[in-house]
């Protein structure tokens, strides 16, 4: 099998898993919420309901679809668009198993081996806000436009305290590749013990980016019905949603990746590679992964929604500062 | 420095606000706590009864949907004499009487029937102040059937072939 196959399997493959996920994010959510709250959730489609998502897309795809008269027809297509490309684009650049090697070849179980992989991750989610801003723009709506101003801003804050969090991560382990990073962590050798400041930092960022609770300013209904995705009915609502749970898969997935050793685990790391290693770190992996969703999920239904002004100040006031301060402590550790 | 509103009354406290501990502002601590919480709901008891597949065990004086008894032989015990038509708050049941022919003999218990027997289940509030006025026996409230649910209204109109018990040989 030459490379470029390979890749292309590959590619096809994260593809389909991070739409499963996202898929199945979307019942767990449901699912979770309602065990949090001493109810049952969905139980009718299939075994446990674990049927709803297909019944939620079928249902998404028979809506009517429709576009405001006064809105601005092509941007409000590319708005959803947009959004769900830069979202599924963002896991090229995680390493999902440790290498696989089958007769002397070496295959990266990693789309792209990018040596500024984070810098690529910031650059693509950052550019996600252009969905929302789009979207929101071109519904012509005022409460749309407020949802999207909403998203922009806050994006822009949570990405400077993230950044600075990510940029102690990277004077630690002395590399942007995601792969080394996650190599270096081998054992129990994980970077949250070396960094729980910076990881605290990024996981609050991490939930202020994914417009999720209790950072859901941009979608609040109480204030804004439905924020930037108010006049999207149909499928076009659809991707926005669904884009939004593979935003969380993608977080999980770069927090475990990131701060908790990716595919390391201690014993599985000294194992021999081939395909038993590949096979138990990929489940490392997406074990570790889950537990991120898990704690999105828990969150959201745990926290109540934070006030625009405290969001504001918890971003720069609080958030950048303690970044930075993280900064000077990991350089004077390194330092001496 | 905040203006202290006029009060309407002399019983009015100032409640000095207290200012925020340091735990409480940074805030984790709660968050934890809530979490827990929440977590310990996650394997709590559902309050939910997965209704149609489960039915919630109803007590024994519960009142349902009507039935009009037959006695041991299976004849129908109703006699059509009206009294519960009159007990009715909710003048939900109207009735027809009839004589009963010589041959009949074995359908009614006694010598004068219902032909019409209807209670309307839209008007009725199961009060079950029917089945106390009757004399002989004859209409009950189940504790175990409710009214179904339908879109049209003359459906709810119950007549004899949906009240009376169905005849048992035993």
């Amino acid at each position: 099998m030459s490379e470029l196959t390979f890749k292309i399997i590959f590619i096809v493959a994260v593809f389909g898993i991070s739409l499963f996920v996202a898929m199945y994010t979307t019942y767990a959510e449901r699912k979770l919420a309602a065990f949090l709250q001493d109810r049952l959730g969905p139980n009718r489609a299939g075994p446990f309901g674990i049927l709803q998502p297909l019944a939620d897309g079928v249902k998404l795809f028979f809506k009517e679809e429709f576009i405001p008269r006064v809105s601005d027809r092509l941007l409000f297509i590319a708005g959803p668009a947009i959004f769900m490309c830069t979202a599924l684009m963002t896991s090229a650049v995680i390493p999902f198993a440790p290498d696989l090697e089958i007769n002397g070849t070496t295959y990266a179980m990693q789309a792209a081996d990018l040596n500024v992989g984070i810098l690529y991750l910031f650059g693509v989610v950052s550019l996600g806000v252009y969905g929302i801003l789009v979207g929101g723009w071109a519904s012509n709506n005022k409460f749309s436009l407020l949802g999207a101003i909403r998203a922009a801003s806050q994006n822009i804050s949570y990405e400077l305290a993230m950044g600075l969090s990510i940029v102690s991560l990277v004077m630690v382990s002395s590399s942007l590749s995601l792969r080394d990073i996650v190599d270096q962590q081998s054992g129990w050798a994980w970077n949250i013990l070396y960094q729980p400041l910076g990881f605290l930092i990024f996981i609050v960022c991490a939930f202020a980016e994914t417009n999720r609770a209790p950072f859901d300013l941009p979608e609040c209904e109480t204030e804004l019905i439905g924020g930037y995705h108010t006049e999207f009915s149909s499928m076009k609502l659809g991707l926005y949603l669904f884009a939004e749970y593979i935003h969380v898969f993608i977080s999980s997935a770069v927090l475990a990746s990131l701060y908790f050793g990716g595919y390391q685990f201690p014993f599985v790391s000294d194992l021999d590679p081939g395909p038993v290693k590949t096979l138990l770190g990929g489940l490392v992996m997406f074990a570790k992964t889950g537990f991120f969703i898990f704690l999105f999920i828990w969150i959201r239904w745990t926290l109540p929604r934070f006030r625009y002004d405290q969001l504001m100040n918890l971003g720069w006031k609080v958030l950048i500062p303690l970044a930075v301060l993280n900064v000077l402590i990991t350089a004077l550790f390194i330092l001496f | 420095m905040m203006q202290q509103a006029k009060t309407l009354t002399n019983r009015a406290k100032l409640m000095p606000r207290k200012p925020l501990t340091f735990s409480e502002r940074i805030y984790l601590p709660a968050i934890f706590k809530g979490m827990g919480i929440t977590l310990s709901h996650l394997f709590r008891k559902k309050a939910t009864i997965s209704y149609p597949d489960k039915v919630r065990p109803m007590s024994k004086v519960f009142r349902g949907l009507h039935v009009l008894k037959r006695d041991e032989r299976g004849a129908e015990r109703c006699t059509a004499c009206g009294l519960c038509a009159l007990a009715c708050p909710a003048e939900a049941i109207t009735m027809t009487a009839a004589e009963r022919k010589p041959h009949e003999k074995q359908l009614y218990r006694e010598e004068k029937y219902a032909a019409v027997y209807e209670i309307n289940m839209l008007r009725c509030i199961f009060c079950g102040l029917c089945e106390e006025a009757c004399p002989k026996a004859a209409i009950f409230l189940q504790n175990d059937v409710m009214a179904p649910p339908s879109f049209e209204r003359e459906d709810f109109i119950y007549g004899k072939d949906r009240l009376v018990e169905p005849f048992q040989k035993n």
